[in-house]
């Protein structure tokens, strides 16, 4: 008995029924959460420097493809330059077509991977620290395919630098009062903004990228890094530098998609002129931002194999953020038609006619893929599910680039007086340039993985190092240190 | 620019009866020809690009056999607060003090199609492709007129090239413009003389004395872009039995 008693050690060392559930609950926590699992940095590292140094056949199979795609669509484009905007289906009431709905698309996409940074990092949302590289990424290229659709979309675009503000011998300078002039400022802060918020929370990385390559990697790293260095005063730079520019960079990313949607909403094309069509564009925008977002996070998991960085509860955070976002953009659409169908102006009567006539295919498929199939994401199942994930989110997509088509070619071809009804049938060229364009952001994003750590690694460790558990009572409560 | 603002110069402006317009498209071939205005092949005419810097719309109210024919020719209409003016990037669509006209500067224009959009008339005329004219047009330019390139938005100008010569003409003999001294090409072509034209602020002219008429009205008045183009209403053109 006495043997026995020092064998099992003193009593409050001896496990309980009670210590091993609670044991089973802290390795739960670990696989649920990230926060809740730390690993070795150096293990984190070598993960992630590992996906970067790699280039399977199945990489070049895909650089191939998206090139080509890509070389197809600059061709085109090449050839409308020479030929003129005729070569498209636009018409002379249809005078904008896809290549403005493109232009909002893009910016659209673009705008969840500053939010998702940005906002949440504000709020101190800790899910966001492996996904939000990621997401910043698809800001950045979705900007550039943005900004090229201007270029693509002018007639003269060798006479583009009069949009400019240089000054010259004649006092010439661009009309501030347009809304296209608004918009080009926008979108040049914005991409300037997020360019330069982007880097900012790269610089660790970079810094980790050069202490363990060599070659042409340790001169690119080492030239990107800025001296970093890691120590005290450098983060603390860091930290104040990252904060400052999230408040900044939210307003701009405001003012980026009501600038696009004052492009529309301050002409007097019925169904354009709407005092809603600022906040209702930048819903929109988040609404398939964040499905942008989620199809990435779903390939930066699978094909790059980062099921340790990205898991379950990113997508069910995601899920649930795009749920509430889904709801926001019914109301203002809802708002808006609700209005324009009670108003029964006979113009914007006319859209409606034409919304439930010719154009009702598109109408009802993008009214199914933007509320009926989203609908699904109230269950937690299919939020933790990929393969369903993947498939609404690309419905989303399809749904929400519908309506900026429907918007855009759509309304324009009704106007006020009959005789300038005009139809606008899309051709090949401005097909080929939107996917093209679609193939151009894969191929780049492609090759953005295999240049920059995708997971902003030192996020991961200090959302670690800042999380534990700690047992109230029975309950094992997962506790965070706020460092600031 | 408001239509009080700027009484210096002349109010260019047109009248147009409907009662008298029989649609003949007279004054669509007279502008074409006097403004090196490409004329759009079958294709583009199909794909919705027919250019017409004044085309007549034609109505058609009724079911057969009782069916009547309503003409309204409409051209830019001059608007004294035009919509196509603010949103110009580069001012190539801008408001003439002189001739109290929309003008569009070729020269600036980049092709981004806003002011086309935002006309609601739908007059703006953009050049697709590289204008062409078959032979022998090519032949009969008008050396007063650019023809435009490609990627370029285009408009009537009520002739500003004639208002312009009238004005010099007039200077250079010491004297103010007479009133029918100078006509655009489709007032000049038109065979009822539904189409006049004159000087607003000439109070003696006779677009200032038709404009004060019952018949009077504007197109799309209600959006407040005080057009220069008055239409007087006009009854209908039965084609029925």
């Amino acid at each position: 008995m006495l043997e026995s008693n020092a064998q099992r050690g003193p009593y409050w060392e001896q496990t309980t029924p009670e210590d091993e559930r609670i044991a089973h609950q802290i390795e739960h926590g670990r696989e649920e959460h990230l926060l809740l699992d730390p690993r070795p940095p150096a293990e984190l590292n070598e993960l992630a420097l590992a996906t970067m140094k790699k280039t399977g056949p199945a990489f070049w199979i895909a650089v191939l493809g998206l090139g080509s795609l890509s070389l197809i669509f600059a061709l085109t484009w090449v050839t409308q330059i020479f030929n003129g905007v005729g070569i498209t289906g636009l018409n002379r009431s249809v005078m904008w077509g896809p290549y403005i709905a493109n232009l909002i698309y893009f910016i659209g996409i673009g705008h969840a991977g500053t939010f998702i940074s940005a906002a949440l990092r504000m709020m101190r949302m800790d899910f966001r620290r492996p996904i939000a590289r990621a997401a910043e990424t698809i800001t950045l290229f979705g900007l550039a395919m943005a900004g090229l659709f201007p270029i693509i979309h002018v007639g003269r675009v060798w006479k583009l630098f009069y949009m400019i503000p240089i000054p010259n011998q004649r006092d010439l300078w661009p009309n501030f009062r347009s809304a296209l002039f608004w918009d080009m400022s926008a979108i040049t802060t914005y991409i300037i903004g997020s360019t330069l918020f982007m880097y900012i929370a790269l610089i660790p990385d970079l810094a980790m990228a050069r202490d363990h390559t060599d070659g042409w990697r340790r001169k690119l790293y080492g030239a990107l890094s800025l001296g970093w260095r890691g120590t005290t005063g450098q983060w603390h730079k860091l930290e104040v530098v990252s904060n400052i520019l999230s408040f900044v960079i939210i307003p701009v990313m405001f003012s980026v998609h009501t600038g696009v949607s004052w492009n529309l909403s301050m002409s007097v094309q019925p169904g354009w002129h709407s005092a809603i069509f600022g906040p209702f564009f930048v819903v929109g925008a988040l609404y398939s931002g964040v499905a942008a977002v989620i199809i990435v996070m779903i390939f930066v998991r699978k094909v790059l194999k980062f099921g340790y960085f990205i898991r379950d509860e990113h997508f069910n955070a995601m899920g649930i953020f795009l749920f509430i976002l889904m709801i926001a953009w019914v109301y203002f659409y809802f708002a808006e038609w609700i209005t324009n169908w009670y108003g029964n102006l006979p113009p914007e009567v006319a859209i409606q006619e034409m919304l439930t006539g010719p154009l009702a295919p598109l109408f009802y498929l993008m009214l199914f893929a933007n509320i009926i199939v989203p609908l699904v994401l109230v269950f937690k199942r299919v939020r933790t599910n990929l393969p369903a994930m993947l498939v609404i989110c690309i419905f989303i997509q399809i749904g929400m680039y519908l309506e900026r088509v429907i918007i855009v070619a759509g309304f324009l071809s009704r106007n006020e007086l009959p005789f300038n009804w005009v139809d606008y049938v899309p051709q090949l060229p401005e097909t080929i340039i939107t996917i093209g364009t679609l193939a151009t952001l894969g191929l780049l994003y492609l090759i953005w993985t295999r240049i920059v750590p995708i997971i902003p690694l030192w996020e991961v460790y200090e959302g670690q190092a800042m999380q534990s558990t700690r047992r109230v009572g029975r309950a094992v409560v997962s506790t965070r240190t706020d460092a600031h | 620019m408001s239509e009080d603002t700027n009484k210096h110069g002349h109010k260019w402006t047109m009248v147009v009866d409907l009662d008298k317009c029989t649609g003949c498209q007279a004054c669509v071939v007279a502008c074409h020809a006097e403004n090196n205005v490409p004329i759009a092949s079958e294709e583009e005419v199909v794909k919705g690009r027919a250019m017409h810097w004044m085309r007549i719309e034609r109505y058609w109210e009724g079911e057969f056999p009782d069916v009547k024919a309503k003409f309204i020719p409409v051209f830019c209409q001059q608007c004294g607060d035009a919509p196509c003016e603010p949103v110009c990037p580069v001012y190539a669509s801008y408001h003439s003090e002189e001739e109290n006209v929309n003008v569009q500067v070729y020269n600036r224009c980049i092709g981004t199609r806003y002011c086309g959009n935002n006309c609601p008339y739908r007059v703006r005329m953009f050049n697709y492709r590289a204008p062409e004219f078959d032979a022998p047009l090519e032949q009969q330019l008008n050396p007063d007129v650019t023809v435009r390139g490609p990627g370029v938005m285009e408009k009537c100008t009520f002739c500003i090239q004639r208002v312009r010569r009238g004005a010099e003409t007039a200077n250079a003999e010491n004297r103010l413009i007479k009133d029918g001294e100078v006509v655009p090409a489709c007032v000049q072509a038109c065979p009822t003389n539904a189409l006049v034209f004159g000087d607003k602020y000439d109070e003696e002219s006779r677009v200032a004395k038709l404009v004060p008429n019952e018949r009077q009205f504007k197109l799309l008045e209600s959006l407040g872009t005080e057009p220069a183009v008055y239409y007087l209403k006009g009854g209908e053109t039965h084609v029925g039995e």
